[in-house]
């Protein structure tokens, strides 16, 4: 433990990226995220990266899209309504099929909204970041070491599938600090025959594009790129279980909110209630196995979350509907206390949450 | 003996430009200096949104086509990304530079970023058939402005060399046209300039080419070309809007 | 399981978040499971300032102190605020330069320390937190020098090392009084 070193969530993305090879970061200033981009403000220069505050969002991720093009590392961070100004970009990436992190350090909305701590980009980030077919890799982390941890895993995601892996990360995940430990193994740098990086006259020109004018074309690549997406669905699915062996009712929850419901859960069980958490860390691909398995055997789900209800669709499709699955949440920057999670649990043991 | 042939830097595939398009003369002029530089094998081309989209096609270095309007912002990344090894090109339409991505054209202009950019200016909007570009003259017809370009309604023409002049950012912004073979032969001088200025690494230059659309103009090419000279050069005059090696030579 | 949930609340300024940190360092330099969070935004630029610090035997759930057992005090709005949040036997102290009431609360410890004064008095006038969180580790924790040189090391940059002889000093007046 000794080697252990506080940091705050925010920080502890910008070393993990640094040890990831990560050495160009775009960015603009938006609470509650701009420790990222202080932090890379004050390294890159040391390590011969490249820190730059874009005059936009829509230029920071356009920037990522440059420094992807020719397959370096690359990432940019934001927090919800920068996000949105990114979407555009977003999905350029994804019919470029190039590989890029992007944090969310969400907060609440909609519109310009609040600066405290929000789960309600679920839908943008696993459904509907952007126009068109596509889907983003979405790691959601629940403690400063996961901030760190997931990061590398999403920048070697990324490598691999050849898409934009996005941590999605609440202001509480980023403002706080907890002990972290960055002993990570980097992996050689894969492979990259597709990137624009001159022809040096040795190969064919290599282009980068989304742009499909024939339509039967633009099918088989969207094709193409869902066969990936049901790849990466069968074996990149991310998710913790706790106290649900003998589970009869089940919480789910993730970042922030499933940090609450662990000490909401911890209560109830003194109290005798058989009660267990889902805890999904992949929110795209979302981790269906464990809420299928779990429909079979409690009496009720409920989704705890930071927003009206979003990652409840998932789970009620995953549960397949053989369980009630009930919302029990807070919204516009205030968290669901333990107390009004136990709440929640408790009712569900008497007969059920309506 | 051949007198005449293709640059090696431009692909041999048919270009989808109308007749009478400058596009054409603007490429072929790109590939003729990247030839004569020996830079096709570092050089990394950004294409925009606009006529000249598939502008990835048509050359043989590698090409990126990006978003509308953020062709500058992707070129800073590319540069970025190696500046000793990459030579990196934007070709972007007045739409794409001036309207939708003049942050980014502004921005990366004021960064004095290592880039060249090749700035077609046909004053309409080309692919969607011939609407009003941020450079459409005052009163000129077009799609969306099927009574004249009403300044009082849609405010007047930008100057983007004018404009970016006033920055300390740039090195070098030029105003060419390709109307005629002496106008050519200084736009090519223009580009080379704009291409060795990034390969002695002085910074941001850029080329605006003020071009013909005879389609979406309705007019025949010939016509164009003189509409060129009668009415766009006047709101557009050439010249050389900023060289700082150059001012600094003189001091 | 056994946890500490503190919560330590004054102005901006007042070094509120960096006593925070002092003693999610203490902690961790214990082996023990640590959290700390901020308040953050607008706020922490002259106005409120908290943080909830968290030391447990067992991982940390939330990392929100909603219940303090010990609470800090730096002015009255935050006693004012956070006065009745305070379990039980509780315990709270209360800067009394800048806090001229008393805590109404009957089933809590509560501690008064004239920080500010202290810091003033002693030439240390940016250290009334440490005051006070030397007063804290003395009646809530073994004030074990090792521990708080250790983790007063992890708080302060290299670069002003010469901090360190003071912050320990303006502990010791606090343990003191």
């Amino acid at each position: 433990m000794s080697d252990k070193v506080l940091m705050k969530g925010n920080e502890a993305i910008a070393e993990a990226a640094i040890i990831a090879g990560c050495r160009h970061y775009f960015g603009y200033p938006i609470t509650p995220q701009t420790e990222v981009a202080a932090y890379m403000a004050k390294r890159m220069p040391k390590i011969g990266g490249t820190f730059l505050q874009a005059e936009s969002e829509i230029a920071a991720i356009n920037m990522v899209y440059g420094v992807a093009s020719t397959g370096k590392r690359v990432m940019t961070s934001s927090s919800s309504p920068g996000i949105s100004l990114k979407g555009e970009g977003l999905s350029y990436l994804a019919g470029a099929d190039l590989p890029s992190l992007v944090i969310n350090v969400q907060r609440g909305g909609p519109g310009l909204g609040g600066i405290q701590p929000s789960q309600s980009d679920y839908f943008q980030a696993t459904k509907g970041a952007a126009h068109g077919d596509f889907h983003m890799l979405v790691l959601a982390p629940s403690s400063v070491q996961e901030m760190a941890d997931l990061t590398v895993k999403g920048f070697d995601l990324a490598d691999k599938y050849r898409m934009t892996a996005m941590v999605l990360a609440d202001g509480t995940m980023g403002q706080m600090m907890e002990p972290v430990s960055l002993d990570y193994e980097i992996g050689e740098p894969i492979e990259k025959p597709w990137a624009t990086t001159g022809t040096k006259m040795e190969r064919p020109h290599n282009i980068v594009n989304s742009l499909f004018l024939e339509p039967d074309v633009l099918e088989k690549s969207n094709f193409e790129r869902y066969e990936r997406y049901s790849y990466i669905e069968e074996n990149e699915c991310m998710y913790e279980e706790y106290m649900m062996d003998d589970a009869e009712i089940c919480v789910t929850a993730f970042g922030i909110a499933a940090r609450v419901s662990k000490n909401a859960i911890n209560e109830a069980r003194k109290k005798g209630i058989k009660v267990g958490l889902i805890r999904p860390i992949t929110l795209w691909p979302f981790p269906k196995a464990p809420y299928k398995k779990a429909a079979d055997k409690v009496k009720e789900i409920i989704s705890v979350e930071l927003s009206m209800g979003q990652m409840i669709e998932d789970v009620r499709l995953a549960s397949e509907c053989k369980v009630p699955v009930t919302l029990c949440n807070r919204v516009g920057g205030m968290i669901p206390t333990p107390e009004q999670v136990l709440e929640a649990i408790e009712k569900a043991a008497k007969g059920g949450n309506k | 003996m051949v007198v005449f042939e293709k640059p090696k830097a431009l692909a041999d595939v048919q270009m989808h430009y109308c007749p009478g398009c400058t596009h054409g003369i603007v490429h072929r002029l790109v590939a003729e200096v990247i030839d004569e530089l020996g830079i096709e094998g570092k050089t990394i081309g950004i294409a925009p949104v606009g006529c000249s989209v598939m502008a990835y096609n048509y050359f043989n270095c590698d090409m990126i086509e990006a978003a509308h309007g953020r062709a500058p912002a992707v070129a800073t990344g590319v540069k970025r990304s190696d500046p000793e090894n990459h030579i990196v090109f934007t070709y972007q339409g007045d739409g794409d530079l001036a309207s939708i991505g003049m942050a980014e054209t502004v921005h990366s202009a004021a960064r004095n970023e290592n880039i060249t950019v090749i700035f077609i200016n046909n004053a309409i909007y080309g692919m969607t058939g011939g609407q009003m570009a941020p450079t459409s003259l005052p009163g000129q017809v077009t799609q969306t402005s099927p009574y004249g370009r009403d300044t009082d309604a849609c405010g007047f023409p930008i100057r983007v060399c004018e404009m970016l002049s006033t920055l300390d950012g740039p090195e070098y912004l030029e105003r060419v046209t390709v109307n005629n073979v002496k106008n050519v032969k200084n736009a090519k001088k223009a580009i080379k300039k704009a291409f060795q200025n990034q390969i002695d690494g002085k910074g941001f230059s850029l080329v605006e080419v003020v071009s013909s659309c005879p389609t979406n103009w309705g007019m025949t090419p010939q016509d164009a070309l003189k509409w060129i000279d009668e009415k766009m050069l006047p709101y557009y005059p050439l010249g050389v809007y900023k060289d700082r090696s150059a001012e600094k030579e003189e001091k | 399981m056994s946890a500490t949930n503190m919560l330590i609340a004054g102005f901006g300024g007042q070094g509120i978040l960096f006593a925070g940190k002092f003693l999610a360092y203490k902690g961790l330099v214990e082996e023990k499971e640590v959290s700390w969070l901020p308040s953050y935004g607008p706020e922490m630029r002259g106005g409120t300032a908290s943080c909830s610090v968290i030391i447990s035997d067992e991982a940390v759930g939330s990392p929100i102190v909603s219940k303090p057992d010990v609470l800090v005090a730096m002015n009255l709005p935050s006693l004012d605020k956070y006065e009745d949040t305070v379990v039980p036997g509780g315990k709270i102290f209360v800067d009394s330069t800048l806090i001229e009431r008393k805590v109404k609360r009957t089933d809590v410890e509560v501690y008064y320390i004239p920080a500010t004064k202290l810091a003033s008095d002693n030439d240390m006038p940016t250290l009334a937190n440490m005051i006070i969180a030397g007063k804290l580790l003395s009646v809530t924790d073994s004030f074990a020098e090792d521990g708080v040189n250790a983790a007063l090391k992890k708080v302060i940059s290299a670069k002003r090392a010469d901090m360190l002889e003071t912050n320990l000093k303006a502990m010791q007046i606090g343990a003191e009084n």
